[in-house]
């Protein structure tokens, strides 16, 4: 075994070493500290935030949360109706949603998975505070006291918020309503659906359970605990008056809520709808990216969209394609342009330069529209052709409104990010080497290809990089010139931001386009080598 | 959602702090988003400079209504609303409320009593279609056609726009399938009133493309309201369809060679509304601004500037005469009784519910 070889202190040299590099780092870190935490929030996490909306589905769980757990044990394969006890949680969550103005919400949520649900939570809401009323009129017929507030605090609030209830002076918030064990324990469904109404009451309505009559729907639960439980034994004042409920219970008028909501519309009998909600109650879905690439989410697995639905594998496709064509007739036109530059003495090419540069310092808007007058039909360029003789008055080339229009404008737009690298690459290419290649016997051709053409492909790389990945992003000019042919998929992902509010599909989208990128940057280093990209001497 | 909860926490604190400083200078400023170009012009000479005068209220305009959904739904979860009042079409109000990002607004309390002694609600009627609304004007999307390209028989109805036998070359139409679809079905031969029932199934939808099918090759799609008028001057497209107050200022304005075609126009509405969460303070500029810009007066007066028709019964009597033209605007508004002799309504309800399944359809044929 060999010594360990020791520092003057005594310590391992290794250890001694590690501790001083760590030192090392950590000061450089701490330099770097101020930009790392300022590109984390500004670049970073809101990237990631918009990203995380791709797989974010809490809405549903979150809006109706007793009807997802209710569906658990709803057998999909049946292609049936769930059962009442689903109606029943629904009409609880959606007496609590509609208070929170929540439930049109999740109803624009789902109608992207299917159409008509948007409608249908509306309409549904506004009905949904009738149900149960006719437990309310029995209960109250059979003692009035069931219309005081103060019944129902008493019954169900824990005996300590009772007494800070009775403490509080009107100063501030009054304390957060709590629910008493008792009645979580004897009239569980009660105690769940008047812990949320007191939960709304305080804080949407400012106001207080000790003021406010529950709403029906808690009478409807009530009712379902005492056919639950007949026997039931409330400790306290109130005891009377539960059991002389309870008594009388099984003998009251009873709603059918199935019916009630298929008053409301009978798209509630659709079992399409149901099976809308339970794939999509999970917290997490993989729905918005199946959604990006042509694909949905049934109870039966994953399907293809209907064949008229599909587009974004196509629009996918066509950004790819559309982003090559670009970046090739970059490097054809940019390639000479770039050698001029740098061969040419230096006042006329910065003369050229300032050529080069002076559309980069034009309004991206005002360059594609400018690009309009030109290109379209009775435009300059067909006017000129027409005048030449070229071509027939009445047989005019269409250049815009199509993936032409796009090609030429945005192959316009981009060329200085093509030029530049390229121009700087080439600077540091002694013109002497070509001279050096001819003298040994070289043709033209053969020394330009085998000795500049080499030295000038780090500069290709890093315009053709610039290049592609500005234009797989683009999406002003190809909405303008692009018609329906030229238009790229960040035209439905501008779309779905700001017209049709499918956050998480943009989302999706993005993200996917995001991967394609670092794919490509990836395969790119794998087969040219990211040293090799030079963006200057 | 415990995270998704965190991360809005976070952003929402980090914007605590600005919020407050904005809240402290803006004491006599407010903005208001509308859509910019002739119609914001419009608005500032009714509204915006003589409630100024008034109340010494400096207002900033911000061009951003195309996209006042979405970016009142970003402040929203940022916690931070920067604007006062918002100019919105009526189906993204009704998406706005439906979301709770608009204020409620009772109109009979919180809106000016018509000048002829009717209540708000009875001089707005129908027009108010959501709680958080306040309509403005009535506009329409209609059609306009190049007078002199279209021989001697001028069109007389939206049908002409499907029939390239008899008026030939390019025509344009917005690039969403909301009122192509409708015109498509009434062109191939289905009832006004059937229309929506029609296009709610699978064969209605087939029948509608197959019809717009027939034109596709000869359409230019566009997306800014600015396009058919420019399409129009240019002679690249013969007829298309736009707001009716773009082909007015296209026909009296800049006197090119185009025409109405008022058949089958479909009505909206254009109107206010107020973002939910402002401070009280700001909330009662807003709803104060809101009472002075939608009086009967008001409302009349800015059919002065741009043709659409104002959204109170009570102001139609009061328009009067183009600010700088001097030509009568009555026989120029939408509402006019013989350009609307042949109208349809933008059914809200409906394309709130069809929206998303259209237009994932419509973008899928346009791609093919």
């Amino acid at each position: 075994m060999a010594e360990q070889v020791l520092a003057a202190d005594g310590t391992p040299l290794k250890a001694s070493l590690n501790r001083a590099l760590r030192r090392q780092k950590m000061r450089a870190l701490v330099l770097i500290l101020p930009l790392l935490l300022f590109i984390l929030a500004t670049f970073i996490y809101p990237i990631g935030q918009m990203l995380f909306r791709s797989v974010e589905n809490g809405i549903v769980s979150e809006t109706i949360p007793r009807t997802v757990v209710a569906l658990d044990d709803w057998d999909t394969q049946e292609n049936d109706l769930p059962p009442a006890t689903v109606f029943d949680a629904l009409a609880k969550d959606l007496a609590v949603a509609v208070e929170l103005k929540e439930h049109t919400r999740l109803g624009s949520r789902l109608n992207y998975e299917l159409s008509g649900i948007s409608s249908l939570f509306r309409k549904t809401g506004r009905r949904v505070d009738d149900i149960g009323e006719i437990y309310t009129d029995q209960l109250v017929a059979l003692d009035p006291a069931w219309e005081d507030p103060a019944t129902w605090v008493t019954l169900m609030a824990d005996p300590d918020w009772i007494a800070a209830q009775a403490a509080w002076d009107g100063e501030g918030d009054e304390p957060a309503f709590v629910v008493s064990a008792t009645a979580i324990d004897m009239l569980p469904q009660t105690a769940d659906i008047y812990a949320d109404f007191a939960r709304v009451i305080q804080s949407g309505d400012n106001d207080s359970p000790t003021e406010e009559e529950p709403w029906h729907i808690v009478s409807l639960a009530l009712y379902q605990d005492l056919i639950a439980s007949p026997s039931v034994d409330i400790p306290g004042p109130l005891a009377g008056l539960v059991s002389t409920a309870a008594a009388a219970a099984p003998s009251f008028e009873t709603e059918d809520v199935i019916a009630t909501f298929t008053d409301v519309d009978d798209d509630w009998q659709n079992p399409e709808v149901w099976e809308t909600i339970y794939t999509y109650s999970p917290a997490y879905t993989n729905g918005y990216f199946l959604n990006a690439i042509d694909l949905q989410k049934t109870t039966d697995g994953i399907e293809w969209q209907p064949e008229n639905e599909q587009v974004y594998l196509t629009l996918f496709l066509r950004t790819m394609i559309m982003s090559m064509t670009i970046t090739i007739s970059c490097i054809l036109l940019g390639y000479p342009v770039a050698w001029m530059l740098a061969n040419l003495p230096a006042r006329k090419a910065n003369l050229l330069m300032i050529l080069v540069l002076l559309p980069f310092w034009t309004s991206l808007l005002v360059r594609t529209s400018a690009w309009k007058v030109l290109l379209q039909n009775q435009g300059v360029i067909n006017d000129l052709l027409v005048w030449v003789g070229f071509i027939a008055d009445d047989n005019r080339l269409a250049l815009i409104n199509n993936a032409t229009g796009t090609v030429i404008a945005m192959t316009h737009i981009l060329l200085p990010f093509m030029i530049l690298p390229l121009y700087s690459v080439m600077q540091t290419i002694p013109i002497s080497y070509l001279r050096a290649a001819k003298s040994l016997g070289a043709t033209n051709w053969t020394a330009f290809w085998r000795v500049y053409f080499p030295q000038s492909v780090p500069g290709i790389g890093a315009g053709s990089i610039l290049v592609f990945i500005l234009s797989i992003g683009y999406y002003i000019t190809p909405e303008i010139v692009g018609g329906t042919k030229g238009v790229f998929i960040s035209n439905r992902i501008a779309y779905h931001i700001s017209s049709s509010l499918n956050w998480g599909l943009a989302a999706a989208l993005g993200a996917i386009l995001l991967a394609i990128v670092l794919a490509l940057y990836w395969a790119y280093d794998r087969i040219v080598g990211i040293d090799n990209v030079k963006l200057g001497g | 959602m415990t995270l998704t909860k965190a991360l809005m926490a976070t952003s929402a604190l980090t914007l605590a702090g600005s919020t407050a400083i904005a809240d402290g200078h803006m004491a006599d400023e407010m903005t208001i988003v509308s859509w910019g170009g002739a119609y914001s012009a419009s608005q500032q000479a009714a509204y915006h400079d003589p409630y100024s005068e008034n109340t010494g209220v400096t207002i900033i305009n911000d061009e951003s209504s195309n996209e006042a959904v979405a970016k009142l739904r970003a402040m929203n979860e940022a916690g931070n609303i920067t604007w006062d009042v918002v100019d919105v079409v009526a189906s993204d109000a009704i998406r706005l409320c439906d979301e709770g990002l608009a204020l409620e607004i009772d109109a009979d309390e919180q809106l000016a009593p018509g000048d002829d002694g009717s209540s708000a609600s009875d001089d707005f009627g129908d027009l108010l279609v959501s709680d958080c609304f306040i309509p403005q004007i009535v506009y329409s999307t209609t059609a306009g056609y190049r007078t002199d390209m279209v021989g001697d028989t001028p069109p007389t109805s939206i049908c002409a726009m499907f029939d390239l036998e008899a008026y030939p070359g390019m025509r344009s139409l917005e690039k969403r399938p909301i009122n192509n679809m409708e015109w498509a079905l009434l062109c191939d031969g289905v009832a006004k009133e059937d229309v929506y029932d029609v296009l709610e199934t699978e064969e209605g939808q087939a029948q509608a493309f197959a019809k717009l099918d027939t034109i596709k090759d000869s359409v230019v799609w566009w997306s800014a309201g600015a396009d058919t008028p420019q399409l129009l001057a240019d002679g690249e497209v013969v007829m298309g369809t736009t707001y009716n107050g773009r082909l007015f200022s296209l026909i009296e304005e800049q006197d090119q060679p185009v025409a109405m075609l008022w058949d089958a126009q479909v009505f909206d509405l254009d109107g206010w509304i107020i973002p939910a969460g402002l401070s009280p303070e700001r909330e009662a500029r807003a709803l104060d601004y809101i009472y002075f810009a939608t009086d009967t007066q008001r409302l009349a007066d800015q059919a002065k500037y741009i043709s659409y028709g104002p959204a109170r019964a009570s102001s139609a009597p009061l328009v009067g005469q183009h600010a700088t033209l001097g030509i009568d605007m009555a026989p120029h508004m939408p509402t006019d009784p013989a350009n609307a002799t042949n109208t349809f309504l933008y059914n809200y309800e409906w394309w709130a519910d069809y929206r998303d399944d259209l237009d994932a359809k419509f973008q899928s044929w346009l791609a093919q």
